[in-house]
């Protein structure tokens, strides 16, 4: 975006985000909804399939996600819901209408904090919504004759439909939403929200207006995108599309668009005559939902704490950094071993106990690859907690429990017993340092000359000496006291 | 020894369990009598010989065993609506010829769970939207008492063969009538349970929010039995009531005595042929000298607004509950379109007959954006004052009477084209399916050498009442005991 358009024209972004929910089975049937990576049509029932005289049956688990969901942003939770039909034909829609929810939602209204260059600002929902998944068109060409196979394993997956406020003014905030969205999903462990696997999907409608004009410009629908990263993109491209448009004095077409990732581009899809009439009308093969409060507050109770109010206490309580606090509580699971840890550390340990996370930790995870989670590795917030313990009390030195650290991290082995195991524990016996230290001295007749000639340094080869011979277990201070006392007494 | 094909089931099962005959001997000279009549009358389109046997051998092994219900080993034919597992299920539309289903409908496999047996998939209208049993893919069904008329519908060939003394027992469906209409054209019981009693799951929807499987009889007791059987909350379909099922013969023994009945003049207005009205008449006080109390001061205005309410709902829930018909994943497909919407567009030309393609343009015109409001909900609205003027009426009042149908079966071809006169045929019946009460039609009458039927609307889950008072009327009358003239 160029700093003109910045100042001249303001961008208004809304979002629909499609989240799919990680339930047992899928929303009006009893197949296995986890259907990722299995072979195509394995996951049916003549009910998802459409079969003449099927019925739907509601999943009480998406329900529940949907609702949780609806607590966790702050929605209102009307006492009543209903399902309708959405009808419009498409070879991928098995009965050729989707159940959805037309006008009477699970979760109205609604607010998510998100955090842009520093700044915190809330974006608004409209609504949350339940539905189904269509099934997946392949489409082949074999060179010969190109032709459509379907796969109806997605078909009747239960799908939450998230519609914000016209909220948002740049890609970024989109970005940050969406990046936030997904954390707090992953909190609730109601979906995976991964883009790049279809499980969650991301429409924008994008307009801009003249700054300080109240009315909204004609907005465009963009599709099509696959990651947090593109949908940002194609927000900044459309913003500067219809920027230079508006300066050029053209008409904005209402239209939806579709983005390219290749180029970074949108481009026109085939406008629609006219607009879709589905044709809603109240389910009738399924009864409506009366949601009593009390429903309502024993999910109230069951939520967790969620990722702002972790992050807040996670600073205060614990003195962390931001940035620390941050790290920490990216994933639930990770803040939970954290917090784990420090219960076995103590708390005067907190700090190291961040450190070890932000620091060591992190690195073995960002060597698994972008979105491990410690909860995908051997090693837990007990492990973690261990290992400080017994830096902190002198039980192993700084670079043995890195040592520990890449051995538990490979078997799964608590550091107290790899440590005795391993007879890796610090060595603060006077005695024992003190042979090994003589031995370096009779060893090393030129270290100790250099010793003797004025060179300080020399000392810290004769430790490295003991060290060595001490498999780095020796406490390094009593080595070096040991040496010069012995080094001072001979010359003496 | 030769076996009485014009018994009911109940003497059938009675005669079963004392060993008189088996129930293959009797399977066999069902479908014997069925295949034979079925030149005349059209009244099946597939039948299930293999099944039957199978099905006629485990009932004579559980009657052996001392574990026969009423159903055991009894011959039953079910509406081509209903799916059955391994059997082509057709709707009776070219659209779904040769489909095959892989599971039973829940009504079905309570049937097989009771020991009946399973003859065939009878006739019926185009995804049960019709009156007549014309508008078949299959070819129309006649009516046994004569041949040159229509049996009723939709469910026409499962009140045919019931009537024709082929099976005691059958089993319909009933969206606006398709139960008890071609029962009192047959001169048979038909009963539509509450919305909510029977089970639709595997049930080829036409209108969700109003039909039901119902029971086809030849008197009182033989409905209850197959009531009994079918009925009861079902997990795979959430429209189901977990109200217990009672006995259906549970009231039996209470006669007429007492019961309060309202005789709504709004369902005697223009358009009730004469020699209906007459055979209704003489039925009420037949009633009434049993003791029952009639009363005609029961007015229904909002039950005169029920059949323009029900060209708005059940064709609005039939443009969606018939869109999975498109010719990509089963039955009649064209496959040489020019594009995959050309041949979506063309199967569903093809494949659909000219009633049901009728009742889905009336739908999707009623639900589309600026004619949802003026249609489908004012449809709602009056659909939720009909229900409370019921409500009100049963208040008071035990049963509601009325004619079934306006008139006697008419002639083939006398009204297939002319929707309107065709649509009339279910005044009476509709506002029953738009309140959602039981109702049943038990033969009151005769004109014209043909049968004359008077529907009893009952409240919700009070199947018991209806079927008492149809006994109870059946032991002082012998309406439901005439026969139409045995087929050549």
């Amino acid at each position: 975006m160029t700093t003109q358009t910045r100042t001249k024209y303001e961008a208004v972004i809304g979002l629909e985000v499609h989240i799919q929910l990680k339930t047992r089975s899928k929303m009006f049937c009893g197949c296995d909804r986890e259907y990722f990576d299995a072979a195509p049509n394995s996951h049916v029932c003549p009910v998802c399939l459409g079969m003449p005289g099927m019925l739907p049956v509601i999943n009480q688990e998406a329900v529940t996600s949907t609702l949780l969901a609806g607590l966790a942003l702050g929605c209102d939770i009307p006492s009543y819901a209903k399902f309708d039909r959405k009808n419009y034909p498409y070879p991928d829609l098995m009965k050729g209408y989707q159940i959805s929810q037309f006008d009477q939602p699970f979760c109205l209204n609604g607010v998510l904090e998100i955090e842009v260059e520093g700044a915190r600002r809330l974006v608004h929902l409209e609504r949350i919504h339940l539905e189904e998944d269509t099934a997946r068109l392949l489409h082949r060409d074999n060179g010969i004759e190109s032709y459509s196979l379907l796969d109806v394993n997605r078909a009747g997956s239960p799908l939450m439909e998230l519609v914000t406020k016209p909220d948002m003014h740049s890609g970024e905030e989109a970005h940050a939403f969406l990046r936030t969205l997904r954390q707090v999903m992953r909190y609730l462990r109601i979906a995976d929200a991964d883009m790049d696997k279809g499980g969650m999907r991301c429409d924008a409608n994008v307009s801009i207006r003249p700054f300080g004009q109240e009315e909204l410009g004609r907005k465009v629908e963009v599709k099509n995108m696959n990651s947090f990263r593109s949908v940002q993109r194609a927000i900044e491209f459309e913003i500067e599309r219809q920027s230079r448009m508006m300066d050029a004095g053209e008409r904005i077409v209402q239209e939806t668009r579709g983005y390219v990732d290749a180029t970074g581009e949108t481009v026109s899809q085939r406008s629609k005559e006219e607009a879709s009439d589905y044709r809603y009308f109240p389910e009738p093969d399924l009864p409506p939902l009366h949601i009593a409060p009390e429903t309502i507050e024993t999910l109230r109770e069951k939520l967790p704490e969620l990722p702002a109010a972790r992050l807040a206490r996670f600073e205060t309580q614990y003195g962390l950094t931001p940035a620390e606090a941050r790290i920490l509580t990216e994933s639930r699971s990770d803040g939970d071993a954290f917090e784990e840890a420090v219960g076995i550390a103590g708390a005067e340990h907190a700090r190291p106990v961040a450190h070890w996370f932000t620091g060591d930790v992190l690195k073995h995870l960002n060597a698994l690859g972008g979105e491990a989670e410690l909860g995908d590795t051997k090693v837990t917030g007990r492990h973690i907690g261990e290992l400080v313990r017994l830096v902190a009390s002198n039980a192993v030195t700084a670079a043995t429990a890195k040592e520990v650290l890449d051995v538990a991290f490979e078997t799964g082995d608590l550091p107290e017993a790899i440590v005795d195991a391993r007879g890796l524990r610090q060595v603060t016996d006077a005695g024992a340092i003190d042979e090994v230290a003589q031995k370096a001295i009779a060893a090393n007749p030129k270290a100790v000359e250099d010793y003797r000639a004025g060179k300080q340094a020399a000392i810290g080869f004769l430790v490295g000496q003991v060290m060595r011979e001490m498999k780095g277990r020796a406490d390094a201070n009593t080595a070096a006291e040991t040496l010069r006392r012995h080094l001072d007494a001979a010359a003496g | 020894m030769t076996i009485d094909l014009d018994l009911t089931a109940h003497e059938h099962a009675a005669n079963l369990r004392a060993g008189e005959y088996t129930s293959r001997a009797l399977t066999e000279a069902t479908l014997a009598r069925i295949h034979a009549q079925d030149a005349s009358l059209n009244a099946y389109i597939t039948f299930t010989d293999d099944l039957a046997l199978a099905e006629a051998d485990a009932a004579d092994a559980r009657i052996a065993a001392g574990d026969a219900g009423p159903l055991t080993g009894v011959p039953v034919a079910v509406k081509d609506l209903l799916s059955t597992k391994g059997i082509q299920t057709t709707a009776a539309s070219k659209m779904l010829e040769g489909f095959v289903p892989i599971v039973d409908c829940t009504v079905v496999q309570r049937l097989k769970d009771a020991g009946a047996v399973i003859v065939g998939k009878t006739n019926l209208d185009e995804f049960a939207m019709g009156s007549s049993t014309e508008h078949s893919a299959f070819g129309a069904t006649h009516n046994p008492w004569a041949l040159d008329r229509v049996p009723g519908g939709s469910s026409g060939g499962s009140a045919a063969t019931v009537a024709s003394r082929g099976v005691p027992l059958s089993l319909g469906t009933d969206t606006g009538g398709s139960i008890r209409q071609p029962a009192a054209l047959c001169g048979i019981v038909g009963l539509k349970p509450t919305y909510g009693r029977v089970s639709r799951f595997g049930v080829v929807a036409f209108a969700s929010s109003l039909e039901q499987v119902g029971p086809f009889a030849r008197d009182a007791e033989d409905a209850a039995h197959l009531l009994g059987a079918i009925a009861g909350d079902d997990v795979m379909d959430s429209t189901t009531v977990p109200v217990p099922v009672p006995d259906y013969t549970e009231r039996f023994d209470r006669g007429l005595q007492g019961l309060r009945v309202a005789v709504p003049e709004a369902f005697f207005g223009d358009g009730l042929d004469a020699d209906v009205r007459e055979s209704i008449e003489r039925a009420i006080e037949d009633l009434a000298a049993q003791g029952a109390i009639i009363d005609r001061s029961v007015a229904l205005p909002a039950a005169s607004a029920a059949l323009p309410v029900y060209y708005i709902i059940a064709p609005s829930e039939a443009s969606a509950n018939l869109a999975r018909y498109d010719g990509v994943k089963y039955g009649f497909s064209v496959t040489d379109g020019r594009s995959v919407e050309d041949e979506m567009a063309q199967s569903r030309g093809r494949g659909f007959g000219a009633e049901v393609k009728r009742r889905i343009m009336l739908g999707t015109y009623a639900l589309s954006a600026g004619y949802y409001d003026a249609y489908y909900l004012k449809a709602q609205r009056v659909r939720t004052l009909i229900k409370r003027e019921f409500e009100a009426a049963f208040a008071t009042h035990d049963v509601i009477l009325t004619p079934t149908s306006p008139s006697v079966a008419f002639r083939l071809g006398e009204k297939v084209d002319d929707p309107y006169a065709m649509y009339l045929n279910d005044l009476y019946t509709i506002p029953v399916n738009i309140a959602g009460n039981p109702a049943i039609s038990i033969p009151c009458g005769m004109s014209q050498g043909l049968p004359v039927g008077m529907q009893l609307i009952g409240r919700p889950f009070e199947e018991s009442t209806l079927l008492g008072a149809a006994h109870a009327y059946g032991q002082v009358t012998d309406w439901h005991r005439q026969a139409p003239p045995a087929l050549g």
